[in-house]
């Protein structure tokens, strides 16, 4: 409305004028205004980002002061006493995610995989709408299951048949309490398969049916089909969807301070209680009325923070060395 | 001259689409028979047929029978994994595997039932190679990685990767329409020396290929088998007017 109205505007105007317009390139100028807006969106972004880390950084100054390397070697975490050492919080985050991870990622695949290949049309289609729906489900609500169904559970059944047939391992080993490792695991891994199933599923259906025709026309059965032509084709794909998984459990705060436990220490059995890092930052930011003590929780963010971004390039890496390889070439 | 394959009153549906209306058609031994007609005739329909290659369809279905050496392909006790290592297929576009390397395509036929002594194997890479006259361009590279080669190696690669397993028939769908004009002489001179030890079918479009190519011709119409015969015979002097009118340009 306003363009035309503007237009009618110009029509008035004499023709020598009308040139010069031309001349004077206004929609060229309107383009450079729209690349310095969204190149301005753009920055905001990385700037984002850089505060953060900047503030955190600064913020965690008086610990890293006081602590230095022992911070992370620690496993001592005292309020009262001033001593902070972060080792069973990074433990706890790393071990229940690369347990959840290497659990959920063979259950996801193949769930993609039937939704793919073995049962496409509605069935497929039912299980995917499902599983996409587990996405959906606030975290509270798992962490709220977890503790009052699915602990109960473990602690009555799971646990005391773990400790009567494997406690000669060391990851069987001690009281049944519900509430622990394995609890955080078995959410953790609950909640990142939605994630991994869906990514992997657009991954498979991206794969050309000329590559399965390939396999299928050399009398590949249906399993090798897949493990010649569409795993290997998809494997980045599917690579990405793992580590947006493993980014989501290693951050994930919820659910798991609800059934981990959060007693800071490093145990091998997975029936212990465990600590993560977001679980100790939400449970103690608001308590932490000492410098020392809030900038310990500042640095366990940091630490959070570097190890998210260290995960994601680790992965770019990866991916790009997968993908680089396939698209060096392909010309018809 | 033997028959190797026996096509008799083939019907292929796609949900309510009849694609392929009763065809009956013989394919002799050693011979290759091309499938020409007009886009949407069924040439392709009819070649995927020969491998069941529309199990793949879940909208397909297939009535009549396919003898290939006097059993029937769509027998219920026909295995299509077991049809489909006797019946090899070469596509329209090549594709290769790949994360997969020159080498490995080659035998990826073998890597299916995994019993394959490593000499076997740089054999039949050898040969299989030879055979499909990539051998000279590819032999200091075949741990390369597949996509690395031209379009038209590719699709050599691809029937290399098919004799490899040795068939008794080969399926040609269009190898070489998506090629060059040089790499399409390399694949029709390639179709030329294989007939020997293979039975092929190949659908074209190109109606000068069919002719440079086969021994034998079927016309195909709007799912019809319109004529078929001594591919000399079809392209100078056909029986039916639709042939005369689609080989001299008059439609299609």
């Amino acid at each position: 409305m306003n363009q035309f109205h503007y237009d009618s505007v110009e029509a008035t105007v004499s023709h020598d004028e009308q040139v010069r317009d031309i001349d004077s390139a206004k929609g060229v100028s309107g383009d450079r205004i729209f690349k310095m807006i969204t190149l301005g969106f753009a920055f905001s972004i990385i700037l984002i980002l850089l505060l953060i880390t900047v503030g955190m950084a600064v913020e965690s100054i008086p610990a890293l002061k006081q602590f230095g390397w022992k911070f992370i070697t620690g496993s001592d975490w005292d309020a009262v006493q001033g001593q902070f050492g972060a080792l069973p919080y990074i433990w706890g985050s790393i071990v229940s995610s690369l347990l959840a991870i290497l659990i959920a990622t063979p259950l996801s695949v193949g769930t993609a995989l039937f939704i793919t290949e073995i049962a496409p049309g509605k069935l497929g289609g039912a299980i995917a709408s499902l599983v996409e729906l587990l996405a959906a489900i606030p975290s509270v609500i798992y962490g709220l299951w977890g503790i009052l169904v699915m602990a109960p559970w473990l602690q009555r059944t799971v646990e005391p048949f773990l400790v009567d047939h494997f406690g000669f391992l060391p990851f069987f080993r001690g009281a049944p309490y519900g509430v622990g490792m394995l609890a955080a695991v078995i959410i953790i891994m609950i909640m990142i398969i939605p994630i991994i199933t869906s990514i992997t599923k657009e991954v498979l259906l991206a794969v050309p049916k000329s590559q399965k025709e390939a396999a299928v026309a050399l009398g590949a059965t249906k399993w090798e089909t897949i493990r010649m032509a569409v795993l290997p084709y998809g494997r980045s794909g599917i690579l990405g969807a793992v580590v947006l998984g493993l980014g989501r459990a290693i951050g994930e705060t919820m659910a798991v301070t609800m059934v981990i436990g959060n007693a800071p220490q490093i145990s091998l059995s997975l029936l212990d209680p465990a600590y993560t890092m977001p679980s100790v930052i939400a449970n103690e930011f608001a308590e932490a009325t000492s410098k020392l003590h809030s900038a310990a929780l500042m640095e366990i963010g940091l630490i959070l923070l570097v190890l998210t971004l260290l995960i994601n390039i680790m992965a770019r890496v990866l991916i790009w060395g997968v993908t680089r390889q396939r698209s060096a070439g392909g010309h018809i | 001259m033997t028959n190797k394959i026996k096509i008799q009153n083939l019907n292929v549906y796609f949900g309510e689409t009849h694609a392929i209306k009763d065809v009956s058609l013989d394919v002799l031994q050693n011979r290759v028979t091309a499938i020409i007609g007009p886009s949407g005739c069924g040439k392709s329909t009819l070649l995927r047929s020969i491998n069941r290659m529309h199990d793949m369809v879940a909208s397909a279905r297939v009535t009549g029978s396919i003898l290939l050496d006097s059993t029937d392909i769509y027998d219920r006790s026909s295995n299509p994994v077991l049809i489909r290592r006797r019946v090899g297929m070469v596509f329209q576009k090549p594709n290769p595997f790949p994360a997969m390397s020159i080498y490995d395509n080659v035998i990826a036929g073998y890597k299916l039932s995994g019993r394959l002594v490593r000499a076997d194997a740089d054999e039949i890479v050898e040969s299989s190679l030879k055979r499909v006259a990539l051998w000279d361009e590819v032999k200091d590279r075949l741990k390369a990685n597949a996509m690395e080669l031209s379009g038209g190696q590719q699709q050599r690669l691809c029937i290399a990767r098919t004799i490899a397993v040795k068939p008794d028939v080969i399926l040609m769908d269009e190898p070489a329409s998506a090629l060059d004009p040089l790499s399409t002489l390399k694949i029709e001179e390639l179709i030329e020396e294989l007939k020997d030890k293979y039975t092929i079918v190949i659908v074209t479009h190109n109606m000068q290929q069919a002719a440079r190519v086969s021994d034998i011709t079927a016309f195909f119409y709007l799912g019809e088998l319109i004529e078929a015969g001594d591919t000399r015979t079809i392209f100078t002097n056909p029986e039916k007017k639709q042939t005369e009118d689609y080989i001299t340009g008059r439609f299609g």
